[in-house]
């Protein structure tokens, strides 16, 4: 983002990019927390502060059902079934110092080396383009709607039977086995009804 | 609006999913970095379809499938993860080592691990 900034430093900025430069540091600073955290159940919640500013950039991008989605979808379910996972697995409520696995250097590195490689690649490629911003909202209902259900209804309805085959894999996999199993098949259900 | 502010956006986040990947030692942590590295993506290709200005709106089209099969992935990945942790006792990926390759030979790796595997499960089971 300052590489960005300062190689184009010569361009007055407009309002909407210093919005979005700052819903982007703050969105950036969010997913490092998420990803560095030691509390768990706190890298969730800055879980929940990225996607909602990534929400937030959608709208500075004029794509509002996207941002709504995002808002409903990510916010309001994922973030929650992910808590539900850390609290039916018995995460540690407060800091864990074995969040981060041995191999932390390493994937430190890898991470840093493709940052710089694809954000040199990408200024390099997109110095002089410009999103135009002006007119109608490309991303209204309306416009998402029209092309959702002229041009995509084949996709979409395939969606629709991968998520309902998605719900019956999940309830499949969660429900209690044959009984066959060990000790740990009584105890955990056990221990989970307990904690709920 | 300049296209290198939410490109360069997006490949930050994707770096910062990566390392969680590769970092995280919790099944579930992990998880959380698939989602971050999902959504640079989708901000990738919000942006691109608003600079094109396509008519199909193709970008943002893909967009809402990618958020339908992530949420069909996490639960999927979810369930997987609570079964994994009711049969172990454990979310930790670092210790889900059976499909690992042994650096010794075939047959010893075979005899050795076989009594000296079930000890940290039956551990995992009694405190779990």
């Amino acid at each position: 983002m300052t590489l960005a900034a300062a190689s184009h430093g010569f361009l007055s900025p407009t309002g909407v990019e210093i919005a979005f430069v700052l819903v982007g540091i703050a969105t950036l600073g969010a997913a490092l927390m998420t990803v560095g955290s030691r509390q768990l159940v706190h890298a969730a919640l800055w879980l929940v502060v990225a996607l909602g500013g990534i929400a937030v950039e959608y709208l500075l991008l004029t794509a509002e059902f996207i941002a709504w989605v995002q808002v409903l979808i990510y916010v309001g379910s994922v973030v929650v079934l992910l808590l539900f996972g850390l609290m039916l697995t018995k995460a540690p409520i407060g800091p864990s110092p074995d969040a981060d696995s041995g191999n932390r250097w390493v994937a430190l590195t890898v991470a840093g080396a493709a940052a710089a490689a694809l954000v040199w690649v990408v200024v390099d490629a997109f110095r002089a383009t410009w999103i135009d911003l002006d007119g109608a909202a490309q991303g209204s209902a309306e416009a998402a709607g029209r092309s959702l259900f002229r041009f995509w209804v084949l996709p979409f309805e395939a969606l629709s039977v991968l998520l309902l085959a998605a719900l019956v894999g999940a309830v499949a996999l969660s429900r209690r086995g044959g009984g066959a199993k060990g000790a740990a098949e009584t105890l955990a259900p056990a221990a989970r009804e307990g904690r709920l | 609006m300049h296209l290198a502010y939410p490109a360069v956006l997006a490949v930050l986040l994707f770096c910062t999913g990566l390392y969680g990947v590769l970092a995280r030692r919790n099944a579930i942590l992990v998880l959380m970095s698939v989602e971050l590295m999902l959504n640079a993506v989708n901000l990738n290709l919000v942006a691109f379809d608003v600079w094109l200005r396509d008519t199909l709106h193709a970008g943002q089209a893909l967009t809402l499938f990618t958020i339908a099969v992530a949420a069909a992935e996490i639960g999927i990945g979810l369930a997987i993860v609570l079964l994994v942790y009711r049969n172990r006792g454990s979310s930790d990926i670092d210790r889900l080592r059976d499909l690992a390759e042994r650096p010794s030979g075939p047959d010893g790796a075979g005899s050795a691990d076989a009594p000296r595997q079930p000890q940290p499960d039956t551990g995992a089971e009694a405190t779990a």
